[in-house]
């Protein structure tokens, strides 16, 4: 049995009180993140049925408005969150190896892909709202130009809440990752206690990983 | 359960948690001010301040609801216009189910016990804790805020396209609901961690308290629906302000497909609101009656079950908004399933209390009318999800008891039956049992009163959400509306004894009731820390002595 009274006892500053061990601390810091993961796909998964359920109305109209979609943003933005997704695992690699300075700058090469996936799509919504191609009613395309099929206000309804959903994540992960980074470089990181680093590279693994759905889904479908 | 011969739970002298160790502080008073409260990470401080509010908003909640009943005292509009009528009844529900029933179980009684319950110091991520409470704060602000900016008359369902065209309050209202999800999500989160890494020694799966079961079955669906949710605000809120289409059909969407988000989530809600209640039950019977429960692994899988299956029926809500035939059978179908792992819980509860030694103390009475309540309420669910049947009663007050009959003879009840079971516990003081007993008289021929003829209202035609009726139906509401005020009067009444204990209720033992699950064996109320030593647990938590039916007065210890 173990005494629980107020009297200190020696242990790393990382180990919270409620915990018996690191092991025990790591193991629930996982499981939560894990869990938190599946609400997140939950909470997308609304928005990928409304997706689904606009299509199957309107098949023609989708891939008639998505043609106006930008492959090239999509496709720059599909490669930096991969390589953002290595940079972010060989973090948690350089963190559980005892590596601060391996860590650091993965930490800080994350940050810049995502920063690159921002700008990115900062220039493609540029480009849709100059050209009309807006959401619901402030949808006008048309006087621009451009002869899209009826109900297209509907698709940029869902491509602008799915990549902004989408968006808002990122750059709540840019917010993390650089708290992680500032700790990192504390040296606050070891062999022993790695879970932050590991458990934010799993958020971002699933920010990417939402990613590699939307991209085909809205830019690519035939 | 045995423990060590130290923590023996069936001491019901002085607290066997404080052989050697003097009495400790208690958490109430462990760190003074109000700061202390505000920011605290204990899991005791966190529920007791759930308590509060919710029960705060339940008065709130039930004001509304006392004004909608008096206005249906008349046919005629009295002191109610009809958009007002419209406002009322919704503050009501969307209080009741956002503010009160769907946080009130787990927030409040699970962030105290389930801890303790384990054998542990606290839950996995009290932090993240502190921060539940916060957001279900703002939460609330939000929903104030609703109030204030002129009200929200969209029923709490939020049903489009009304709720996309109407004046009123819906960002806001929307943009609280979606908040207090939050709140939900990550305390369910909490909770499934605790379960699953922060039990004590020897605290198998097979060993925890049902109610354990209960608030890990419901965290799992706080967890997996309420980001539906999430969603489905966010879309009405974007619908609103932007247009997108997607709930309209004048451009190119479809308003059934806001009911089929939206009850995605909320079918499984009613699951959150009324799970924890059956672990309550399991805990009230076995405990006031002495007995092993009967069916410990039926109930434990059948609480998995009720979370898992709860999220197939969501169609039920939707028979006649014109979905096809075959979804309406096959929700119907599943429907009728879920009936059968709830009724496996009546059976085993009836089973426990068989050759019981009974104590008809308020706890007990608040688990009877349970079962009672409960279980008309489950039965009418049945009627329900018949498709012929609910052609006729969809829209009618017949749901209007219905689903009074489950969520508040169901849930609210066994929210106060836990709230008596626990008092001592919690604040170290005893209620007066006399004033329990009348109470809850009250409360049941209060309730009863009240609802009970609304099945026949309903039956007969009555709609809901009107504020008039054709004359043939005065009768009726006036016997509702004075059973609300009897209803009212009862729950008053149990708020002023309650309270009264905490200044003049005599100081409580460690375990009043024999209980043989370990909160029963930490202080009246809990150190800070919950237990000196962490337990070591070798036994369930229903393991009472066997009852003595000799007639000799003597004992039998297993």
């Amino acid at each position: 049995m173990r005494p629980q009274g107020a009297e200190p006892h020696p242990h790393p500053s990382y180990l919270q009180h409620h915990f018996d061990n690191r092991e025990q601390q790591a193991s629930a810091a996982k499981l939560g993140m894990w869990v938190f993961l599946a609400t997140e796909i939950l909470m997308f998964s609304g928005l990928f049925l409304g997706y689904f359920i606009i299509r199957m109305f309107y098949p023609e109209m989708v891939l008639g408005a998505h043609e106006h979609l930008s492959k090239t943003a999509g496709g720059i933005n599909t490669v930096v969150l991969i390589t953002s997704s290595f940079t972010m695992a060989l973090g948690v690699r350089a963190a559980q190896t005892n590596n601060r300075k391996q860590c650091v700058w993965m930490l800080a090469l994350t940050i810049l892909c995502a920063g690159i996936f921002m700008v990115v799509k900062y220039f493609e919504y540029s480009s849709k709202f100059h050209h009309g191609m807006l959401p619901g009613r402030f949808y006008h395309a048309y006087d621009f130009g451009y002869d899209l099929p009826k109900y297209a206000h509907v698709f940029f309804g869902i491509y602008f809440t799915m990549t902004g959903l989408h968006g808002v994540h990122v750059l709540v992960g840019m917010g993390v990752l650089t708290w992680v980074l500032i700790r990192a470089k504390r040296g606050e990181f070891s062999a022993e206690y790695y879970t932050p680093v590991e458990n934010v590279g799993l958020y971002w693994h699933l920010v990417d990983l939402v990613w590699i759905f939307l991209f085909p889904l809205l830019y690519l479908v035939k | 359960m045995s423990t060590s011969t130290t923590m023996d739970p069936h001491q019901t002298g002085a607290s066997s948690e404080s052989h050697g160790h003097g009495r400790e502080p208690s958490y109430l008073v462990a760190k003074p001010g109000l700061w202390s409260w505000l920011a605290t990470v204990d899991h005791k401080r966190l529920g007791i301040m759930y308590l509060v509010l919710t029960l705060l908003f339940f008065l709130v909640g039930g004001v509304a609801a006392l004004a909608v009943r008096t206005e249906l005292l008349t046919p005629e509009g009295d002191f109610l216009t009809a958009i007002n009528y419209n406002k009322m009844f919704t503050l009501h529900g969307a209080v009741m189910v956002f503010l009160v029933i769907i946080p009130m179980v787990p927030a409040a009684f699970g962030n105290f016990f389930l801890p303790i319950m384990l054998g542990a110091k606290d839950v996995a991520f009290p932090r993240l804790n502190l921060m539940s409470f916060w957001i279900y704060v703002l939460g609330a602000c939000f929903f104030l805020y609703t109030i204030f900016a002129g009200g929200l008359d969209t029923g709490w369902t939020f049903y489009t396209p009304y709720s996309t065209t109407t004046g009123t309050a819906v960002i806001s209202a929307v943009a609280g609901a979606f908040i207090l999800g939050f709140s939900s999500i990550l305390t369910g989160l909490n909770f499934i961690v605790t379960v699953h890494k922060m039990r004590a020694p020897g605290l198998t799966w097979n060993r925890m308290p049902l109610f354990i079961w209960a608030l890990y079955a419901t965290a799992v669906v706080q967890v997996l629906a309420t980001p539906v949710l999430a969603i489905t605000l966010l879309l009405l809120a974007i619908e609103r302000t932007l247009n997108i289409g997607i709930f309209d059909p004048k451009m190119g969407g479809d308003p059934v497909l806001f009911q089929h988000f939206f009850w995605f989530y909320s079918h499984p809600a009613v699951y959150i609101m009324i799970l924890p209640g059956f672990g309550i039950t399991s805990e009230l019977i076995a405990v006031h009656s002495k007995k092993h429960i009967f069916g410990y692994k039926a109930i434990a899988l059948s609480s998995v079950s009720i979370a898992i299956i709860g999220f197939l029926v969501w169609g039920h809500h939707l028979f006649v908004s014109g979905q096809s035939e075959l979804a309406g059978v096959l929700f119907s179908f599943i429907t009728f399933a879920v009936a059968v792992p709830t009724a496996i819980k009546v059976f085993s509860w009836t089973a426990t209390l068989y050759k019981g030694a009974i104590d008809f103390t308020t706890p007990m009475l608040y688990g009877l009318m349970f079962i009672f309540t409960f279980t008309i309420g489950g039965l009418t669910g049945i009627f329900l999800g018949a498709l012929s049947i609910d052609v006729h009663l969809h829209d009618t007050y017949f749901v209007v008891a219905h689903f009074h009959y489950v969520m508040m003879g169901g849930g609210i009840i066994a929210a106060i039956g836990a709230l008596h079971h626990w008092w001592a516990k919690m604040f170290g003081r005893m209620y007066n049992e006399r004033a329990g007993q009348i109470g809850a008289l009250l409360v049941f021929v209060g309730f009863n009163m009240t609802f009970f003829n609304q099945f026949v209202l309903g039956q007969q035609g009555m709609p809901r959400r009107y504020y008039t009726y054709v004359e043939q139906f005065h009768d009726q509401h006036v016997l509702s509306t004075w059973g609300s005020y009897v209803l009212g009067a009862g729950l008053v009444w149990t708020a002023m004894y309650l309270i009264a204990s905490l200044f003049k209720g005599k100081a409580a033992p460690a375990n009043p009731w024999g209980g043989a699950s370990l909160e029963w064996i930490t202080q009246s109320p809990p150190i800070e820390h919950n237990f000196h030593e962490t337990p070591v647990v070798t036994a369930d938590p229903y393991n009472f002595p066997e009852i003595d039916r000799s007639g000799t007065g003597r004992h039998h210890e297993h």
